[in-house]
């Protein structure tokens, strides 16, 4: 089936997605959605195995709720894509805002460049097919993975600047957050604490670095390496002290 | 015990001649006050006790007797026993003092100084089992208009499209108590009896269970910052979403659920990982502001393609009345309040007792706000938190409510004798437990009778109230504080209540 | 207990309030001498385009300079006098009842679509809650008027003389009051611009109705019942444009166990109308006749408390609580019926 094209200019959020849900309905499996211009929620609690290429630049909320499809946006993304998403991909070939991922349960997010504030917060993995992944190609800012109860959160750092935010993984209680180059104690939050980046973790995390790099087409190589930070949560049970019986 | 314990909470003591040795208290009481020793004896741990009287109401012979504080200590207004204990018991833990059920505090009841009003002559009294009485209720968000023109064949047309609404038969609902909180056979009683009644209930944070799915149609499911269970599954199947900002018990904090509840059926349901703790933080994380509420409330909706009525739920805070104004501009369909008596499995108690205002002045300045701006149709108000009976309901209406939801008097009917210890995991009720053997004793069957038959008998005696008000249909009891008068309340209460004295 | 009649001639031919007068006293066991009114419309055909004011001065004093003062900074008066009135022995004069002609300026009052009526509306309400004490409005309509006293019926009519406005439409109460007894401002018809009504019973919903109507700019100052239905008529016709029997099927709407019957499209509308106007549902006993220039409208509260019977004669309909009253009026009344609870009865005006 030929790709599907729909013109955004001008459109409300909600007639494009009606417009994206027949695409799917009518068994399309590539859709090109252009001149995108703060349309929130595309791809809003879309099912299916689409393809979905955004050029522009989105609104909050990309793939909210999504289950399945692949979402390719050429452009910035502002804040959340990828909010409670359940599976499914985003490509951002670009940065993106505040609390990307948010509660992600499943699927990847792929951020090119930067992504703002409390990236992966409250990310979750359960069974054996729900682990969320959120791989960022430069650098993320403070509160990262807060609240993190499984999946994992790559930084690649790719121009080298340190990370420099703090509170990483405050309140963690499940998942790896692998941050690129070194990482101080003050930096971390509340309940998280520093491992070791083992090769076994290359080995775990190396997949989803090629995988990264091939949507960028970036070369891998350089991150194939164990210059790492591993921060992981100090107690699946961070709260197990904190009360008395009345 | 141990040398600097604090005096028992309930002795508890047996009447040997009465006894008959059946051992039912023994196998009954989950916390162990009672072991049976090798001669046959029952020997009884009194410091054990919750009150939560599974023993005695299982004991064939009423053998067993209960006392509370059968320790005095010396009598101090200020210093209560309470006060003492919760000093030493911190001082010994440096922690938390973590509390189930809702406020405990001796904060005086608001709606049991309201009376409710009847005709007298001037106009009839109407009896409900003979002439129609409407209780039905619709919540959702109406038009402040209707465009309705005449046509020039005489023909009527609307021209107003009307928004999702809930249809229920009854203004009495089920509120959110999650499974992990209770057991699936509690969650699923309460899912049956909303459907008998033709109400609904709230799933709670907590997910939703596949057992549950057969109800979908009577039960609203809950968004919470925590996002447990939360998918497009989820969302298509709930009559209506519920997105939880706050709760009455502990507004402000977020909660959690202690992994030794996180059973590996609550984690499928909550999609998190077994065994670790649940953790629902403060604030939703997508929204740290207003417009970011709108948007959640929108991205919901855009997701169930605009079919789903969705719902806020804010605890009663100080400014809840224009907190709830900003709620109605949201695209929500209605503003769920829950005061500070609401009940909890589990809050710290500085929060339990001290923090939110009570429901009655909450429902009386939301709606009074809404009013004022003009925008009380587009949304709906429910109220909740320390609903004990039908006059509550009336009252809550009375004040500007539109429905209620009921939670600790759907589980007292279940069982539950609110000894608020549902933290504890041990709940001998099979309501706020996780343990297979406590929750079988939990019969869905039996259980999702006696809720339904409370909401049943409550929704009869609402209408006798109406009737006796004169008043053939719920709307025109709603908001309508001409009504009810105020007993012995203070004059800044009734200016926010806009309830007269009673003789004015 | 009170006593309602309403007559119409569809051809707007006038007639003088000597019939209604008679009409109402017939029905004095209805009432208790401590309030009757009268509406009549087309009265005032030298000043048609004016709003009427009538208004109950305590002096004329200093409420009357501050009337003045208000009134004048709206718009123009184009006439002022006092009411005529006859001094009657058994009716005490409690107030100076005053009439003003009155033309406001329509450019004064921003964002309405019908500034004349909003500005007079103000006033009413302005001059009503309080804010000017000893003076009250109790009737704004155009080339219509209300008369209104405590008393009985023939005492009020003869105070007002009555017998000598000639109009097409008039209606009459005869109060029995439980709540301001011998308060001529409780006495009815209750107007508010061109909507005049006069109502039998007691509305049980009253403070629902009463907030709805307070959050859509109205203020309720007659500590009555009634005036909200003049409100509600005012919302619902002038401003939500609601034809009158859909504005009476939202006063008094059908069951719902009906509603779920009826077919796609009625069941559509009427529970659009239930979900829309449940707070402008009117409960308790009530039977009403409401009047504008173009029509009345009579209906019941919806399990039918109150009586209401609706007679016919040539281009005159006639409502009232009972048929005597209409056959006193009219002995050559025909097709005499009563309307089915919450059914509307209409007589419009034919041009």
């Amino acid at each position: 089936m030929e790709p599907v094209h729909i013109d955004a200019k001008g459109l409300h959020y909600t007639p494009l997605n009606q417009q994206i849900r027949r695409a799917v309905s009518e068994g399309a499996t590539e859709i090109i959605v252009d001149n995108v211009l703060g349309q929130r929620f595309i791809a809003d609690g879309l099912k299916g195995e689409v393809t979905i290429r955004i050029n522009g630049v989105p609104g909050g909320d990309l793939g909210m709720f999504m289950n399945g499809p692949t979402c390719i946006v050429k452009g910035n993304c502002d804040h959340a894509p990828g909010n409670t998403m359940d599976s499914g991909k985003i490509v951002i070939h670009g940065s993106a805002g505040d609390a990307v991922a948010h509660s992600m349960r499943g699927g990847k997010v792929f951020v090119r460049d930067d992504i703002g504030y409390r990236g992966g917060i409250h990310m979750k993995e359960y069974g054996e097919d729900h682990k969320p992944i959120l791989v960022i190609g430069d650098n993320a800012c403070s509160f990262l993975g807060e609240y993190m109860a499984g999946g994992i959160i790559i930084v690649l750092g790719k121009s080298d600047n340190t990370f420099g935010g703090r509170g990483v993984g405050s309140g963690i209680h499940g998942g790896e957050i692998i941050l690129r180059g070194e990482l101080k104690e003050r930096q971390l939050g509340v309940g998280a604490k520093i491992t070791e980046f083992t090769e076994e973790d290359l080995e775990k995390i190396s997949p989803y670095i090629e995988e990264f790099c091939g949507s960028f087409e970036i070369d891998p190589e350089k991150y194939l390496d164990t210059k790492y930070t591993k921060i992981v949560a100090s107690s699946s049970r961070p709260f197990a002290g904190k009360y008395v019986w009345e | 015990m141990s040398l600097g314990s604090v005096p028992l909470k309930y002795r508890i003591q047996i009447d040997r001649q009465q006894c008959m040795q059946c051992m039912r208290c023994v196998y009954n009481c989950s916390y162990g006050v009672f072991r049976e020793e090798d001669d046959g004896n029952i020997l009884i741990d009194s410091r054990k006790c919750t009150a939560c009287h599974r023993c005695i109401s299982m004991c064939p012979r009423d053998a067993i007797n209960l006392s509370e504080h059968p320790v005095d200590y010396r009598s101090h207004p200020l210093w209560t026993p309470q006060a003492r204990e919760d000093v030493i018991n911190q001082s010994r833990s440096g922690r938390i003092v973590l509390a189930g059920m809702g406020n405990a505090k001796d904060y005086p009841i608001i709606y049991d100084r309201l009376v409710l009003d009847a005709c007298q002559v001037t106009n009839p009294s109407i009896d409900p089992l003979r002439e129609p009485m409407e209780l039905r209720t619709y919540l959702g968000q109406k038009p402040s208009k209707l465009d309705i023109r005449k046509q020039e064949n005489g023909e009527i047309k609307l021209n107003t499209k009307l928004s999702p609404n809930l249809e229920l038969q009854t203004p009495i609902m089920i509120g959110h108590m999650s499974y992990g909180a209770i057991s699936l056979n509690a969650q699923l009683s309460l899912a049956k009896a909303a459907a008998k009644t033709g109400t609904y209930m709230g799933t709670g944070e907590g997910g939703l269970h596949k057992d549950i799915y057969p109800y979908q149609d009577n039960v609203i499911v809950q968004v919470a910052s925590g996002r447990f269970g939360v998918d497009i599954n989820y969302l298509d199947r709930g009559a209506a979403i519920e997105i939880k900002i706050g709760q009455g018990a502990k507004p402000g904090i977020g909660g959690h659920l202690p992994g030794e509840k996180v059973c590996t059926d609550v984690s499928c349901t909550r999609m998190i990982p077994a065994g670790s703790d649940a953790i629902s933080p403060a604030p939703h994380h997508d929204i740290y502001s207003i417009e970011d509420l709108a948007q959640l409330v929108r991205g919901l909706k855009e997701a169930t393609e605009w079919k789903k009525p969705v719902f806020v739920k804010i605890a009663a805070v100080h400014n809840v009345a224009a907190v709830a104004a900003g709620i109605a501009r949201s695209s929500a369909d209605a503003v769920v309040i829950d005061g500070f008596r609401g009940g909890t499995g589990a809050a710290p108690k500085v929060f339990r007792d001290n923090v939110g205002i009570p429901i009655e002045a909450a429902i009386a300045s939301v709606d009074q706000k809404l009013n004022d701006q003009g925008i009380r149709n587009k949304v709906s108000v429910i109220a909740s938190g320390g609903i004990r009976n039908s006059a509550d309901i009336a009252k809550s209406i009375a004040l500007g409510a539109d429905a209620v939801y009921i939670g600790t008097a759907a589980l007292i009917s279940m069982g539950c004798r609110v000894c608020g210890n549902c933290y504890r995991g041990l709940c001998p009720w099979g309501i706020a437990t996780q343990r297979e053997d406590l929750v079988s004793r939990l019969d869905p069957e039996v259980e999702s009778e006696h809720v339904a038959n409370l909401i049943k008998s409550w929704t009869l005696e609402l209408s006798e109230l109406m009737g006796a008000a004169g008043i053939n249909s719920i709307e025109s009891l709603r908001g309508n504080r001409s009504r009810l008068r105020g007993y012995m309340l203070d004059e800044g209460t009734l200016d926010v209540l806009q309830v007269k004295p009673v003789g004015a | 207990m009170c006593g309602i009649i309403g007559v119409i001639d569809r051809q707007k031919q006038k007639m003088n309030g000597s019939g209604i007068k008679e009409a109402l006293s017939l029905m004095n066991e209805r009432g208790s001498g401590e309030g009757a009114g009268y509406a009549a419309y087309g009265i005032y055909p030298d000043f048609e385009d004016c709003y009427a004011l009538h208004i109950f001065f305590d002096n004329l004093v200093e409420p009357k300079s501050k009337v003045d003062d208000i009134i004048q900074k709206w718009g123009r008066v184009v006439h002022q006098e006092e009411i005529p009135t006859k001094e009657q022995p058994n009716l005490k004069r409690s107030h100076v009842p005053w009439r003003y002609f009155f033309k406001p300026y329509t450019d004064l009052m921003t964002g309405s679509l019908t500034p004349d009526e909003d500005i007079v509306k103000y006033l009413v309400m302005e001059i009503n809650s309080s804010t000017i004490e000893g003076a009250l409005v109790f009737s704004s309509g155009k080339n219509m008027g209300v008369f209104k006293a405590a008393g009985w019926p023939e005492d009020v009519a003869n105070f007002y003389k009555i017998d000598e406005y000639e109009g097409y439409i008039w209606l009459a109460h005869n109060r029995y009051p439980t709540n301001t007894p011998g308060w001529w401002g409780g006495a009815h018809p209750f107007n508010l611009l061109n909507w005049s009504v006069v109502h039998n019973g007691e509305i049980t919903s009253y403070g629902t109705n009463q907030r709805y109507v307070e959050s859509n700019g109205y203020q309720c100052t007659m500590y009555t019942d009634t005036e909200v239905v003049a409100y509600l008529f005012d919302l619902l016709g002038r401003h939500h444009e609601l034809p009158s029997e859909i504005i009476v099927k939202a006063m008094a709407p059908p069951f719902w166990d009906e509603i779920d019957e009826m077919n796609d499209k009625e069941r559509e509308l009427n529970k659009a109308i239930r979900l829309t106007y449940g707070p402008a549902l009117m409960n308790g006993p009530f039977a009403i006749v409401v009047a504008t220039h173009d029509g009345i409208v009579g209906f019941t509260d919806r399990i039918k408390l109150r009586p209401l019977v609706v007679g016919e004669h040539g281009s005159r309909l006639y409502i009232s609580s009972e048929e005597a009253a209409i056959r006193t009026m009219d002995p050559q009344v025909e097709d005499i019926h009563m309307p089915g609870a919450g059914e509307p009865v209409i007589g419009r005006v034919v041009t």
